[in-house]
Parts: structure tokens; C-alpha cells; sequence
């Protein structure tokens, strides 16, 4: 049975790594992995969306829609494009960060409230974590660590054992930052508790 | 050993254990890892080089190729246009080693002004094109088609998408053949290698040959394979639609193409004949399924199936349940039970877009900011100024191909436009291909104002190297830097100024100068890109007390700019607020603030 992920985000926020680290995990804890993701003009403060999939033998790089187990969106409103490619029984982490794009800004549409992504996202998935990652990371030391706290996150709610995923940080992060990583790591495992 | 990969650092390993020695290209997504890749891994045995362009990259590869070293040529689909002019000559000549051109299509349009499908080039040259699934098989057909070229003397064609250049999966890592390649001084043959008409006519007869051989060997060739499964219905398809049609129909046969030109029709028609309904599964041209109906072979593909955009498993889902084929296979995997269908109780409000926008500290911003003021008409080329075209600047309002705003902008001189009119054109597209239509609008008497918007790189593909800075592909590489307002004087443009691009007045003034000039003129705006400078400045900040919700600084189109949670009672709007986590200090909002409110840390007076 293979395990889809959706990993979203502003462009500039770390998560085409974080998508990275999680394929390679896949493919070191044993199974075929596949990864695609949008970059180029698309990341300039756009949307970033990653698609990760596990499994035995993995063909389509992509998810179907309603094929989703695990959304990371390390901003709501990201969350929110990707709730057709939800699977009823799936897992939503969220990064209580949000980051109004230009539309907002200069007052053209609305950002959703808190209420309303609570709501879209508890009656998509099945289990629906809101968390102020950003503040985290900050609190850290290092806005830039997000990204490995929500892996951590995820981690915790994965079988595969940690140290696969810290060897495998290890690896996309420069040495000089893997303590610092390592520490974020850790705190992200604990986030969901 | 296995490693995951994305299919362009599959590309740069297949050039490794290819023997490949030389490889160069012009950036472009979804392209240009392949080039940068090779240079950080493999630098120590292939040379790596950004060209100017398309076109000179791929003459530079012939040159090569003819002088005995394998080479790599790369191009995004529309890089294509240009180094075709070369790249068919190579096709009369063959080489003395193997040559292969990859083309990086974007079926999809993510960062591409068109869908053209570059599959028409191999039957355009009459060369073999092979289009990979997967990074395994990226890696593995770069090695084949240094075989096949040596092969059969012809260059190679390899087209990805955009979804097999930047999807990883795993690849089984090989090795480089090894010794060194000795080559011998230049072999003097022009009868192979000058296409005099003379020449050209004996080697075109060769070049039909050619090909006719090659669709006969690819017959042959395991890359091209039968997976029999129900009969009921066949599909042929190639490169990663394969992989989405297993995820769609795991149950039904498919002929699946590594090489989709020349065609292997032994297998089609054996592979037609064991099936009772046959489909092409293509992204954008029918280009094999109108050669298999020239084969005289019944076979459907977009009467199903769209020309536009791509192809994912949910739209082959929904195509191919429209057209009646996914019932008439029993066991389709697409078919989500209804226990896994998603639940869409909640109806999503209308989601706010997020656009790209001009990066915090864009040198880009201030240039936008006027040509928004002044209202004139812009004509516009290709790169991150292209954001430019989107609110709140909507300020290019032509863009079509590269270096083409400079031709553009003579036209509309030639038509006699009752205003005056600037075009915008980036350093690295300006050396691309800027420079011949300014000689054009210098020798021909033109008027317009050149916007060189100088920002010391090739930024929106990532950041590479261009005839305008010291160093080549990494940074530690020096290299000779050109001079871009020497070149400008050079060609003979009589005004040219150059500003700061950071601060508004100053481009405000140059501008006017060079549109009071009756000729052409070149404003260069430089800048560096934020990725080149890695010097950010400590964030401003907004004094509350001194704003006034007046929002003239959303006007500049910053990511770092926005609303803050305090109203000015008098309007009612919210103050402005900068993140701090985005904010490097470049100065611009606070010279739109008219009331001296946005400062720089530690200093409480930011008008001037």
C-alpha cells in the first residue's frame, strides 16, 4: 500500500528540501520512493506544492485526488488548495503561520479565517493538527529550522525509526546547522503530543 | 549503490558514465540542473559551460563532437527555437563522437510563454528521439544515445517534460568508462563536414537513409517493449505517461515507447493486431498517433484526449471515463472505492491567488513602480522582470520570446506610435539575443528608450552566470567579465545613462533624460539580485505614529509589506507593517512614504 504526502508552502520557506529529505527517508527505510514538485518562475513568493509517495513500487510521481494520507502545509492557506487530494482517514499538520498573499494585502480577497480552515480541514482529513510552528523555530534560535520541526512532526506519526531521519537530514543540511537542525528535530517530534 | 535523483541530476549522471567531456547550454526551466549538477559533481571530468545561447551552445557542441570529444547540449523546449538553425546542419554532417541535445519541454506552461512540442524537431532533422519515463531511464538513455550516435553518426535527441526533469526516484549508479580520450589534430573533411550545396546534396540522401535504418533497429531495441496484459484494450504511450497509466489501468496492455522516433512499426502492428482497441496516450501533438495512422493502423488518441496542457493520472481518469474506456477495463486501478472517495462537506471559500512577486530587495521593483507612474508603453522580454506584467505593477504589456523586446520596440517606432515607448530587457537576455536588435535600431535610426536592467546574473532560472560577470557556472570559476555599457557604447548608442536601481529619483531622472532623446537610448538600471549581493541590511520598520494608511507602499509590490493590526481612524485602513523575516533593507518603500514614517533601524527621520 503506498503512503502519498503533499508537502505545500510559500516559495522561500524551506519545503522543496523538506520534500527532498522525505523522499529520501522513504527510499532508505526500504520502500520504492517518487517526488515531484513545481520549480522555476512558480517559487518566487508563489505557491510550492511537492508531491511525495512511498510505497512498493511507485509509479506516478503524482497523487490522485482523494489518494492523500499526510498534507505538511507549512502555511493555511496552502492547506486549503489541496483538500480534494485528501483521503477521508488522512492527516493534516499545519503551520500556524500565515503569510497573506498580495491579493490580501492590497485588499482585493479575504484571507480565511481561523474558523474556516478549522472547519474545511477537520472535515477533510481525519486527524487535523494547527501549530505556530514559525514561533517555534524562532524560539530556536532560527526561523529556517520550520521546516525540520514539521518533518519531525511528521516523524512521530511515522513507524519509521528516527534515526533513519536523522541520517538522512544529515545529509541536506550543512554541517555547520545540523546540531541546530538535529534540536528542531527533536522538538518536532514532541509538537504533537 | 542507489540514489534518488531528479531526472536532470539523472541527466548529469548519465553524462558521467556516458564518458561525456564537454556539456553547455543557455539556462532555462525546466532545464538548467542538468548543466549545474554536472558542473558541482562531475566537474572534475566534463567541462561545463552556460553559452551565450541556445545556438551557440549547440555550434560549440558540433565543434566539439567533430573534434572527437563527446558532448551534451541542453536547452529548455523554446531554447530549442534557437539552436535548431544549428543543430541541422550536425544533422548532414554526423561527428567523430557522439552528440546529444536534450530539450526540457513544459507541457503545462509553469514557466514557459508556450506548449510548443519539441517531438517535432527529431522528425524536423530526421534524428532519434528518446523520451524517458523516469530518472532511471534519464540516466540510462543519455548512455544509449551516446551509443546510437556513434552508432549511426547522427546527433541524439532527448526530450523530457517538466515532470520528469524535477520528479526524483531511484536510480542504480554506474560507472565512468575509464582512460582518457586522446584525440588527434582536427580531421580536414569537408566533404563530411562543410555543407556547401555541393556537399549538402550528397549528404541529405544519407540523412534519409539514415533515419530508415534507425526505425528498423529500434524494432529491436528493449527500450521499446510489449506488456501484454488484458487484450481488450492497448494503449502506446511514451516518457512519464507511462507511469500515470499504470496508476490509471494497471490491467490494460501497453506498448511502451523509449524511443518515439523513428518509430519501430514491426512492433506497433504486432502490438495492434494483439488488441482490440488501441489508444496513443500523448501530452500535446498527435505526433505518433498520425504517423501510426499513416501506417494505416485504426487507432484513436485526441479524440480523447486534449492538446492542451498536461496529461495527470485524474485528467487520463476523467478523458478516458468520458471516452467509455476506463469501465470497459474491469480491474482500473484509478477507481477509488467509495470508502476512499474524499469528503467535500465543507465548500471551500474563493482562495486568494498567490502570485509570484518581485523578492523582497528586487532591484526590478523601483523600475516597475514608474513605468506604472508614467504610463508608457512597455515593451517586455524574458525573465523575473516579466513580473512586472502582474498587479500591482501591470506594466509589461508585450512578451513573446527572448531578446524580442528590443525588436519590438523598433517596430513601434517604425509605426510612428503617437507616445513615446520603452522596452525592458535583462542582462543575460540582452548578451542571449538583445544585441543584434540594437544594432538594428542604432543602424536604422530608431527612437526608444532601452531599459537594461543590469542585475549581475541569469536570476529566475536560478541564479547562473552570464557574459556580464567574472565568474562561470560556480562561483569559484573566475572568468573574463564583459563589459555591458561598453558593449552598448560600442554598437554605437549615443545616450546611454546608467542608474542606481535601488533608489527611485535617480532611475526617475535617467529615464526622462533618455526619453527626451531623440534615438535610441539605453537606461541601465543596475542592481544586484538579492541571491548575487548576500548583503541584507537590517529590516525598516513602519512608525505607527507617523503613517497614515495612505498604502502608498503597497504601490511598490513588496512581500514584506503589509498590513499591520492598527487603523488610522481618519480613513479607517490599517496601518502598514514590514516582516521583519522578509524585510533586507533596500530602501525603496521609504522613498514612496510621504509621511517619513518606514525608517531603517535606529533612526527615527526617513524622509528626505
Amino acid at each position: 500500500m503506498d503512503t502519498n504526502f503533499l508537502v505545500v508552502g510559500v516559495g522561500g520557506q524551506g519545503t522543496i528540501l523538506a520534500g527532498d529529505i522525505l523522499a529520501e527517508v522513504g527510499m532508505t527505510g526500504g520502500f520504492d520512493a517518487k517526488k515531484s514538485d513545481i520549480l522555476g518562475l512558480a517559487i518566487r513568493s508563489g505557491s510550492v506544492v511537492s508531491h511525495i509517495r512511498w510505497g512498493k513500487a511507485v509509479h506516478s510521481p503524482m497523487s490522485m485526488l482523494g489518494q492523500v494520507d499526510y498534507l505538511l502545509a507549512f502555511e493555511p492557506l496552502e492547506s486549503l488548495r489541496m483538500v480534494e487530494y485528501l483521503k477521508p482517514d488522512s492527516t493534516v499538520i499545519v503551520n500556524d503561520y500565515p503569510i497573506p498573499p498580495v491579493a490580501v494585502t492590497t485588499g482585493q480577497l479575504a484571507y480565511p479565517s481561523r474558523e474556516q480552515i478549522d472547519s474545511i480541514l477537520n472535515a477533510a482529513s481525519g486527524r487535523y493538527f494547527n501549530i505556530n510552528v514559525t514561533e517555534r523555530a524562532t524560539q530556536l534560535g532560527n526561523v529556517k529550522v520550520v521546516n525540520i520541526m514539521l518533518l519531525g512532526a511528521l516523524s512521530s506519526l511515522l513507524e519509521l525509526p528516527a534515526s533513519v531521519w536523522e541520517t538522512t537530514i544529515e545529509k541536506y543540511v550543512p554541517s555547520r546547522l545540523f546540531n541546530l537542525n538535529m534540536r528542531a528535530f527533536q522538538a518536532g517530534r514532541e509538537l504533537l503530543n | 549503490m542507489k540514489e534518488i535523483l531528479s531526472g536532470n541530476e539523472a541527466i548529469a549522471r548519465g553524462a558521467y558514465e556516458a564518458g561525456i567531456e564537454i556539456a553547455a547550454g543557455y539556462p532555462g526551466t525546466p532545464s538548467s540542473e542538468i548543466i549545474k549538477t554536472i558542473a558541482q559533481k562531475y566537474g572534475n571530468d566534463i567541462y561545463t559551460e552556460w553559452s551565450t545561447n541556445e545556438k551557440v551552445a549547440m555550434d560549440a557542441g558540433a565543434g566539439a563532437a567533430y573534434s572527437g570529444r563527446r558532448t551534451l547540449v541542453t536547452t529548455k523546449q523554446v531554447g530549442m527555437n534557437v539552436l535548431s538553425d544549428s543543430l541541422m546542419y550536425a544533422v548532414y554532417t554526423g561527428m567523430e563522437a557522439g552528440l546529444v541535445v536534450v530539450t526540457a519541454d513544459d507541457p503545462g506552461m509553469f514557466s514557459s510563454q508556450n506548449e510548443q512540442d519539441n517531438r517535432w524537431y527529431a522528425r524536423l532533422a530526421k534524428i532519434p528521439l528518446l523520451e524517458p519515463a523516469d530518472s532511471q531511464e534519464a540516466k540510462d538513455y543519455v548512455i544509449l544515445a551516446i551509443e546510437l550516435s556513434e552508432k549511426f553518426d547522427t546527433p541524439i535527441l532527448i526530450r523530457t517534460v517538466m515532470r520528469t526533469s524535477h520528479s526524483k526516484s531511484v536510480v542504480t549508479i554506474g560507472s565512468r568508462p575509464k582512460g582518457k580520450v586522446e584525440i588527434g589534430p582536427f580531421k580536414r573533411d569537408p566533404a563530411k563536414y562543410n555543407c556547401t550545396a555541393s556537399n549538402a546534396r550528397k549528404m541529405h540522401p544519407r540523412v534519409e537513409q539514415r533515419i530508415k535504418d534507425i526505425g528498423a533497429y529500434a524494432d529491436s531495441l528493449p527500450i521499446n517493449r510489449i506488456e501484454w496484459r488484458d487484450r481488450s484494450l492497448g494503449f502506446i504511450t511514451g516518457g512519464v505517461l507511462y507511469h500515470y497509466l499504470l496508476d490509471v489501468f494497471s490491467e490494460a496492455s501497453i506498448l511502451k515507447l523509449g524511443i518515439t522516433y523513428p518509430l519501430p512499426e514491426k512492433l506497433i502492428r504486432e502490438f495492434a493486431d494483439g488488441v482490440e482497441q488501441l489508444v496513443v496516450l500523448e501530452e500535446l501533438d498527435p505526433v505518433i498517433e498520425e504517423q501510426i495512422k499513416a501506417m494505416g493502423i485504426e487507432v484513436r488518441g485526441k479524440d480523447i484526449f486534449p492538446p492542451c496542457f498536461e496529461l495527470l493520472p485524474d485528467q487520463i481518469k476523467r478523458y478516458t471515463s468520458e471516452a467509455g474506456l476506463l469501465k470497459k477495463s474491469p480491474a482500473a486501478a484509478g477507481t477509488v472505492p467509495q470508502s476512499e472517495q474524499p469528503r467535500k462537506t465543507e465548500k471551500l471559500p474563493e482562495l486568494p491567488i498567490r502570485s509570484p512577486v518581485f523578492c523582497a530587495g528586487c532591484p526590478h521593483r523601483s523600475t516597475f513602480y514608474l513605468l506604472k507612474k508614467m504610463k508608457l508603453p512597455v515593451a517586455g522580454d524574458i525573465g523575473c522582470y516579466n513580473l512586472g506584467t502582474l498587479p500591482p505593477f501591470e506594466a509589461q504589456h508585450t512578451m513573446g520570446a527572448m531578446g524580442a523586446s528590443v525588436g519590438v520596440l523598433h517596430g513601434m517606432s517604425l509605426a510612428d506610435l503617437p507616445e513615446n515607448r520603452v522596452c525592458t530587457i535583462g542582462d543575460s537576455t540582452f548578451f542571449h539575443s538583445g544585441m543584434a536588435p540594437l544594432v538594428n535600431m542604432v543602424h536604422n535610426g530608431s527612437r526608444g528608450v532601452v531599459i537594461l536592467m543590469d542585475n549581475s546574473v541569469t536570476a529566475m532560472t536560478g541564479h547562473q552566470d552570464h557574459p556580464g560577470v567574472d565568474w562561470a557556472v560556480t562561483e569559484e570559476r573566475p572568468a573574463k567579465k564583459v563589459d555591458l555599457e561598453a558593449v552598448v557604447r560600442a554598437i554605437g548608442v549615443e545616450k546611454v545613462k546608467v542608474v542606481d536601481a535601488f533608489k527611485i529619483k535617480e532611475v526617475e531622472a535617467g529615464l526622462k533624460e533618455c526619453l527626451d532623446f531623440e534615438g535610441p537610448s539605453v537606461l541601465i538600471t543596475r542592481g544586484e539580485c538579492i541571491f548575487v549581493s548576500r548583503n541584507p541590511q537590517p529590516p525598516y520598520h513602519v512608525d505607527l505614529e507617523k503613517c497614515i494608511a495612505c498604502h502608498m507602499c503597497f504601490r511598490v509590490g513588496c512581500p514584506a509589506i503589509g498590513k499591520s493590526t492598527e487603523k488610522n481612524p481618519k480613513n479607517n485602513k490599517f496601518k502598514s507593517h514590514i516582516d521583519p523575516t522578509l524585510c533586507i533593507g533596500c530602501d525603496v518603500c521609504r522613498q514612496v512614504c510621504p509621511t517619513g514614517a518606514i525608517t531603517p533601524p535606529g533612526k527615527s527621520k526617513g524622509k528626505e
